[in-house]
């Protein structure tokens, strides 16, 4: 039923010049209120990296991009008030949320723990994921998607927001998993536009 | 599960395009396949929370959170609003950031290259709560017009970015506010890719005497609405 009394606003653009004020860390002398690294060395889990780029439709990078994610955390709880499951674990070293501005090849990088599954549809579990927004100059509203593992293959059969997608697309929300020294990265280039378009969502 | 609580989605009637030729960057950045329906399950009823330790007085004060040596030039303005959702409910406790260019027009922004000053007392980037009654209250200066490439003589109309979480990570919104009688507005992509009229003039603030401190600031107001929640539950 649709019960609204006053339209919702209109989004605009988020501009170029969003990382003074949104991600002002690296370059502003200022602390911004979330930036790429939400893992701390406390926080329980698989301590992974999630990387890759953003690419616009003639291939240019989108090189003032600003990439923002959130998850669960290891045990798959949300630090938030709906997620009300008292039977599975908050991380008082885990919030859930990151920023990222891309860099010249439009690369974002989070240093994060793997979350864990948490109930979708019909109380039936997700695979593991974390959602992300997209917004930057020439985005006049924003983009959302889902990032998913490689390696949870089981899992991802199960999922019912990647069976909504047709098969021949998940690939472009699915994140390859990397095991070097340092521990797991997993790559994901995310395409605006033509063959390899990532599955974006009306959430 | 109950999934008790799920929000009206995003109306397409109101919110722009991706794709706006009159942007021309939209051209190149714009999703083209149709997007993919997405049930609310917990990942997108939930959402980033940030309360009173993430932002401090003077962060809504942008007439002081960048003096070095004095006061930044320009007209001073206060700006106050109400965010609610479409249920016409305040939304209480919310973080708003907002960023802007100086008066002259120019942003701090390392790539802005727009041959204009930069003002060493204005920093321009400001963040604030909404109170239980889901007003919001800054100061800050107005800002400047500035050109870009869009097309030939292309200057933005004065514009202050707003940025809100709201309850969840789909109430998320990234708006701008522009100011009333701007001769700019009839003739900016940005402003006119929203397709209705009525929610694109939503975007201009109103002047306000009321807001308006004597001997000190212009007042404006600006109100904001995040998606709300359904009225009746919706069972996955």
């Amino acid at each position: 039923m649709d019960s609204r009394k006053t339209p919702q606003s209109p989004g605009q653009t988020i501009g170029p010049y969003f990382a003074y004020c949104l991600t002002p860390d690296a370059h502003y002398g200022r602390k911004g209120i979330a930036g790429n690294v939400l893992a701390s060395p406390a926080t329980k889990g698989e301590h992974i990296r999630v990387t890759g780029r953003l690419i616009a439709g003639d291939g240019s990078p989108l090189d003032d991009a600003l990439v923002e994610v959130w998850q669960a955390n290891a045990a798959g709880r949300y630090a938030h008030p709906a997620d009300k499951r008292a039977d599975v674990a908050l991380d008082p070293a885990f919030n859930g949320f990151g920023r990222c501005q891309t860099d010249k090849e439009g690369r974002f990088t989070f240093d994060t723990v793997k979350p864990g599954r948490v109930p979708g549809q019909g109380n039936r579990l997700q695979a593991p994921h974390i959602s992300i927004i997209i917004q930057s100059r020439g985005m006049l509203s924003h983009a959302c998607s889902r990032i998913y593992f490689s390696d949870e293959a089981k899992a991802n059969e199960e999922d019912p927001v990647l069976a909504s997608v047709e098969a021949a697309r998940r690939p472009t929300i699915i994140a390859r998993r990397e095991d070097t020294p340092g521990g797991a990265v997993y790559h994901l280039d995310i395409h605006m536009q033509g063959e390899k378009e990532t599955v974006f969502f009306d959430a | 599960m109950s999934e008790s609580n799920t929000y009206l989605p995003r109306d397409w009637g109101i919110q722009p395009p991706y794709l706006y030729e009159g942007y021309a960057s939209t051209v190149v950045r714009s999703p083209r396949k149709p997007l993919v329906p997405l049930p609310q399950t917990l990942s997108e009823l939930t959402g980033p929370v940030y309360g009173h330790d993430a932002v401090r007085d003077i962060d809504a004060d942008l007439t002081r959170n960048g003096a070095v040596n004095g006061q930044p030039l320009g007209q001073r303005i206060k700006v106050t609003g109400r965010v609610t959702d479409e249920n016409g409910r305040p939304v209480p406790n919310t973080l708003i950031e907002v960023w802007q260019a100086n008066a002259a027009g120019r942003y701090v922004h390392k790539v802005d290259g727009h041959d204009a000053p930069l003002d060493p007392n204005f920093f321009g980037a400001g963040r604030f709560l909404t109170g239980p009654d889901g007003r919001f209250t800054f100061r800050s200066i107005r800002p400047g017009e500035y050109p870009w490439a869009n097309h030939h003589k292309a200057f933005r109309p004065a514009h202050i970015h707003f940025s809100l979480f709201g309850p969840s990570f789909v109430t998320r919104l990234v708006t701008q506010m522009y100011f009333p009688g701007d001769p700019l507005l009839p003739l900016d992509p940005i402003f006119l890719s929203i397709p209705d009229v009525n929610a694109r003039n939503r975007l201009i603030s109103r002047y306000s005497v009321e807001a308006t401190e004597a001997d000190f600031a212009l007042g404006y107001e600006f109100d904001i609405v995040l998606r709300g929640s359904r009225a009746t539950p919706m069972e996955g």
